[in-house]
C-alpha cells in the first residue's frame, strides 16, 4: 500500500462538522429508545419529562442549534492509518483547529478552562481537544468524535477490583455509581461501561462505550447478557427521567473490555446523559 | 395541571406551592453558576456589597450557549445544583428565595429553603433548546469575564420547571422514585 497524503485543511473541516452535527442532530438510536421510553414510562410526570426531551431534540435538529447547553469537552477516537501523511500542518493542530471553528462558529459554548485548579481561566474556544489515537494498517483515518458534558462525567467512577470480585463485583460497582449519580446526571442516561485494561485504559474503555449506538451489543454473548441486565436493573431503582420518579433511568449500557493483569479486573463506569452525541467519518 | 407564577415570588406564592407541581414562571430571574457563586459567597464573607442585589431573588444555575441570530438567547438548560450547595445556604439568608437546577442539594440547603421560607426548582436536564423558547430576554448584569458564567437578567414567560424542595422541606427526589423502585 502506497502512502496516502491527506490536507490538515481536511482533518480540520471533517472535526468541525463532527462537533457541531453531534451538537445539533442527536442520534437515531437514542430517539428511537426515548420514543419507546415515552410509551413505556409509568410515572405521568417521568412521561411528560421524555416528551419534553424529544421535543428538545427536534427543535435543536430544526434550528440546528445545541440541543444542550453543555456542548460538552470535545473527545475524539482516532483509528489513524499507518499510511497516511498529514500535508500542510499536523494531525493534532488541525483537531483542535476544527474544535475551534465548531465551536466559535457553530454557537456552541466554550467549556474549557485552562489550569484545572488555580486560575480556571476560558480557553474561549473549547480548545485542547481530547484526543485518543490508535495507529492502525491502511491508509486511511477514523474519528469518532462527541461533546461530553460534565454534569454526567462528574458522577463516573473507576474501582480497582481484583479478580475475585467476579461478575458479582464488577454488577455491583456498576449498579453503585448508578444509584450514587440519581438525579444528578440527568436521566434517562447512557451508561458505558470499560473492564478490564490497566487504569486508564479501563476509563478509555468506559467512554468509548458511551460512544457507541445503544441500539447495538456487545459481540461476547455473555457481556452482551450482562449488558442487558444491568439495564434492566438499573431501570428498576424507581430515578426516572429528570430523577423524578419513574422506569426510566437508563437508555442503555454499553461494555467494552480488553485483556488485563492477573491480579486485576479493573471496571470504570463513564454516566452519560441522554444527550449521547457522538459522529463518526472516514477521510 | 400547570401553576402559573410570577416572578420575583411573593412570599404568599411560595407558601403555596408544593413538592410535585408543575409550574410556569414569568417575570425576572438571575442566572449564575459555580465561578459566579465562588465570587458572591467571597464577598459575603468579607461583609462586603453584592454587585447584584439578590433580595426575593430567584436564581437560575445556567451557563448558556451562546445565541444564534435571529434568536434572543441560546440554549439554557440547567446545571447541577449540589455544586452550588457550598454557597447556596449564605445567599438565602442574604435575602435569594428561589433557586432553580437540576439534581439533589445537600441537608444545609434544605434546612436553609425551610428557614428562610424559599422554595427550590427543578428545569429539565437536557432541554435547552426548549426551555429557551421561554426566556425572550437577557440582560448581563455582572461578572461579563466569566463568558458563559456571567450573571445575567432573564425575562421569562411560561418558564417550565417542577418544584422539588418547598418551603417545608418536602423533597420529591426522595419521596418519588421509592414509588418506582421495584429492586
Amino acid at each position: 500500500m502506497n502512502i496516502r497524503k491527506i490536507n490538515a485543511e481536511e482533518i480540520t473541516s471533517v472535526v468541525k462538522k463532527l462537533f457541531t452535527d453531534c451538537n445539533y442532530f442527536i442520534g437515531e438510536d437514542i430517539l428511537n429508545v426515548l420514543k419507546n421510553a415515552e410509551q413505556t414510562e409509568k410515572s405521568p410526570v417521568g412521561k411528560s419529562v421524555l416528551s419534553q426531551i424529544i421535543e428538545n431534540d427536534k427543535i435543536a435538529a430544526a434550528e440546528e442549534i445545541p440541543l444542550c447547553q453543555d456542548t460538552g469537552m470535545a473527545i475524539l477516537f482516532v483509528e489513524y492509518g499507518d499510511k497516511v501523511v498529514i500535508e500542510n500542518g499536523s494531525f493534532e493542530e488541525a483537531v483542535n483547529l476544527g474544535v475551534r471553528q465548531a465551536y466559535t462558529e457553530g454557537y456552541l459554548r466554550k467549556s474549557i478552562v485552562a489550569d484545572p485548579v488555580f486560575d480556571r481561566i476560558n480557553t474561549k474556544d473549547n480548545t485542547p481537544a481530547v484526543i485518543h489515537t490508535r495507529i492502525t494498517p491502511g491508509d486511511k483515518i477514523k474519528i469518532t468524535a462527541g461533546g461530553k458534558g460534565f454534569g454526567s462525567e462528574n458522577m463516573s467512577a473507576i474501582k480497582m477490583l481484583t479478580p475475585s470480585y467476579g461478575v458479582e463485583g464488577v454488577t455491583e460497582f456498576v449498579l453503585d455509581t448508578v444509584r450514587k449519580a440519581g438525579p444528578n446526571p440527568c436521566p434517562p442516561v447512557v451508561v458505558g461501561v470499560g473492564i478490564g485494561g490497566d487504569f486508564e485504559r479501563c476509563a478509555q474503555l468506559a467512554k468509548l462505550a458511551t460512544f457507541r449506538s445503544i441500539d447495538t451489543q456487545n459481540a461476547d454473548k455473555r457481556y452482551a447478557d450482562l449488558e442487558k441486565e444491568l439495564l434492566e436493573r438499573i431501570n428498576k431503582m424507581g430515578f426516572g427521567p429528570g430523577g423524578l420518579g419513574g422506569t426510566n433511568t437508563a437508555i442503555g449500557v454499553n461494555i467494552e473490555t480488553a485483556p488485563t493483569h492477573i491480579a486485576g479486573m479493573p471496571v470504570a463506569v463513564n454516566i452519560c446523559c441522554h444527550a449521547a452525541r457522538h459522529k463518526t467519518a472516514v477521510i | 395541571m400547570e401553576k402559573k407564577i410570577t416572578l420575583p415570588l411573593k412570599d404568599e406564592d411560595i407558601k403555596n406551592l408544593k413538592a410535585g407541581d408543575s409550574v410556569l414562571l414569568s417575570g425576572t430571574m438571575i442566572t449564575g453558576r459555580d465561578a459566579a457563586h465562588k465570587r458572591l459567597f467571597e464577598l459575603l464573607e468579607q461583609g462586603e456589597e453584592l454587585p447584584v442585589d439578590i433580595k426575593g431573588e430567584t436564581i437560575y444555575y445556567v451557563g448558556p450557549a451562546p445565541a444564534k441570530p435571529p434568536y434572543a438567547v441560546g440554549p439554557a438548560g440547567p446545571t447541577s445544583s449540589y455544586r452550588m450547595d457550598k454557597y447556596a445556604p449564605a445567599l438565602m439568608d442574604k435575602g435569594l428565595k428561589g433557586m432553580i437546577g437540576k439534581g439533589a442539594r445537600s441537608k444545609p440547603v434544605v434546612d436553609a429553603i425551610v428557614r428562610n421560607e424559599g422554595v427550590y426548582f427543578a428545569a429539565i436536564g437536557g432541554a435547552a433548546a426548549l426551555i429557551a423558547k421561554s426566556i425572550v430576554k437577557e440582560e448581563l448584569l455582572c461578572y461579563e469575564d466569566l463568558g458563559t458564567e456571567a450573571v445575567r437578567r432573564y425575562t421569562v414567560e411560561d418558564f417550565p420547571c417542577i418544584v422539588v424542595i418547598d418551603s417545608m422541606g418536602n423533597n420529591i427526589y426522595e419521596t418519588e422514585p421509592p414509588k418506582y423502585n421495584c429492586e
